[in-house]
């Protein structure tokens, strides 16, 4: 690959922090961002999972009250992220024309959405604002972030559960790589921490049932892990051409040096067990990078923390490494932030991003007794990586089969 | 019991506050929603409709292009009560 495509901003608001850094800082200390849900509704209507990671700073805290009334929380989350990594990049004079947005969601407005069904159920249809559809719709965050910059490239929005804001990240680097575009505002976010997403994905067995104890609950690798824990914020990353970057004296963390996505077609939420379509990602992923598969040496799983799918992933990444994949280090933090559905793959491609650029593996908690079905080096206190070039890989999945990989190198200038 | 002009015009000024941000004293009788106070379309038929809601009115879609000042919209509620 000619072109080197590099990060030059980060943004972030998590269960962890409601920045970038605290976040990082936070996730190094090993800190849960899981907490009890204190909202009335879990009462009301017995939800049967009454933990979440709940967004440390309240978006309504951040923006102003206009801002929040005509923005769905997905959208508020992905606008306090990307202002965040925008300011970070030092708020570049760009032409719009060269200026893209990539900004992905699971879900995408549920709670707009469900709230002006209740309003026309109690209320008539007079009562259901003109502002839902723009609030509820799936690219509604990307819009958002695309009216900030004033983003004219296009404003494009993955949509593939919980692989969504991978694949979005995956599209930056492509649309940088084809020359369409200069540079990009990559991401996604979630706002799913609603009663009617916690009884879904509580009917499929998808969710930790430990209610008395949220902060053990995401626990992948653990022998006694039940499932995952929802989270909620998002993540974003400007994304550019090197030369671009450099004409303008912007701060370079890393490379950005593959993104591959494929896809199972084996059922619709369960993983494929032998991992095939995984392996096939990382390996497109690796091959975009023009790296061997030894260069690899820090992986952010995506190790959500449900019995199968920690399986499938192992299956899958011990397919492709083979022994190497004992010299990995591999970190789950989903762990400490929960699983942020479609914000997931933004917020643990910046871990893997300052992995590589303060050398510090970030730490997976609640690992009391590894599963023997998955002998993976797991790092579990913040581990110093080696000096020199390194490559690190991040992993997202979701239901329909979605397998997305991206891989940073290390910036060496 | 029908409210007054000026209650009726402190109401719509809370509305149009909420709705836009726009202080409530710069919500006169003959200010302009479009011209003035630079509302959007979306944000007027949210001012519609909470007007509604809040004094008991009906304002048919086809009257709201008439409201064209503040005072237009003050007028129309307080002759609908």
């Amino acid at each position: 690959m000619s072109t080197k495509i590099v990060i030059t901003g980060i943004g972030a608001t998590t269960p962890l922090g409601g920045d970038a850094r605290s976040t990082w800082q936070a996730l190094l200390a090993g800190e849960s961002g899981i907490s009890t849900l204190e909202q009335e509704w879990i009462a009301r209507y017995e939800i049967p999972v009454t933990f979440a990671g709940q967004a440390k700073v309240k978006a309504t805290d951040v923006l102003t009250p206009q801002e929040a009334k005509r923005l769905d929380p997905s959208s508020q989350f992905a606008l306090i992220a990307a202002r965040e990594a925008w300011a970070d990049a030092g708020s570049p004079d760009v032409e719009p024309e060269r200026l893209a947005v990539e900004f992905a969601t699971g879900i995408g407005g549920v709670w707009t959405l469900l709230d002006a069904y209740d309003t026309l159920k109690e209320k008539g249809p007079r009562r259901v604002m003109p502002m839902t559809v723009p609030m509820l719709m799936p690219n509604g965050p990307a819009a958002a972030i695309g009216m900030e910059i004033s983003a004219r490239g296009g404003v494009r929005t993955a949509v593939s559960a919980c692989a969504s804001s991978t694949e979005a990240i995956a599209n930056a680097l492509n649309r940088l790589l084809t020359g369409e575009v200069d540079i990009v505002v990559a991401g996604g976010s979630e706002a799913a921490i609603h009663p009617m997403p916690i009884a879904a994905f509580a009917s499929m067995h998808a969710l930790s049932k430990r209610n008395d104890d949220p902060t053990k609950a995401s626990r992948p690798y653990d022998v006694d892990r039940d499932g995952f824990v929802m989270g909620e914020g998002g993540g974003a990353l400007v994304i550019e051409t090197e030369a671009h970057a450099k004409a303008r004296g912007a701060k370079i963390y890393a490379e950005l040096v593959g993104g591959a996505v494929t896809s199972d077609a084996y059922h619709i939420t369960a993983p494929d067990p032998e991992g095939s379509g995984a392996a096939r990602a990382v390996l497109a992923a690796l091959k975009q990078a023009d790296a061997k598969l030894e260069d690899v040496i820090h992986i952010n799983a995506h190790a959500t923390s449900t019995p199968v799918g920690d399986i499938a992933e192992y299956n899958a990444l011990r397919r492709v490494f083979g022994d190497h994949l004992d010299k990995v280090a591999i970190s789950a933090t989903k762990s400490s932030t929960g699983h942020l559905l479609g914000g997931a793959g933004a917020i643990e491609a910046i871990f893997t991003i300052l992995a590589l650029n303060e050398r510090t593996a970030p730490p997976t908690i609640n690992l009391d007794s590894q599963d023997p079905e998955i002998p993976l080096d797991v790092v579990t206190s913040p581990r110093k990586l080696p000096d020199g070039p390194l490559l690190a890989m991040s992993n997202s999945f979701g239901f329909g089969g979605h397998n997305a990989v991206i891989v940073f190198r290390s910036y060496e200038g | 019991m029908a409210l007054s002009q000026n209650e009726v015009l402190a109401g719509l000024a809370e509305i149009v506050n909420e709705e836009t941000g726009i202080a409530t004293e710069a919500v006169q009788l003959e200010k302009s929603f479009t011209d003035d106070l630079d509302i959007d379309s979306i944000s007027m038929m949210t001012i519609v409709v909470n007007a509604e809601d809040k004094f008991g009115v009906k304002i048919p879609d086809e009257e709201v292009k008439n409201l064209i000042t503040v005072g237009d919209a003050v007028n129309f509620i307080v002759a609908a009560q």
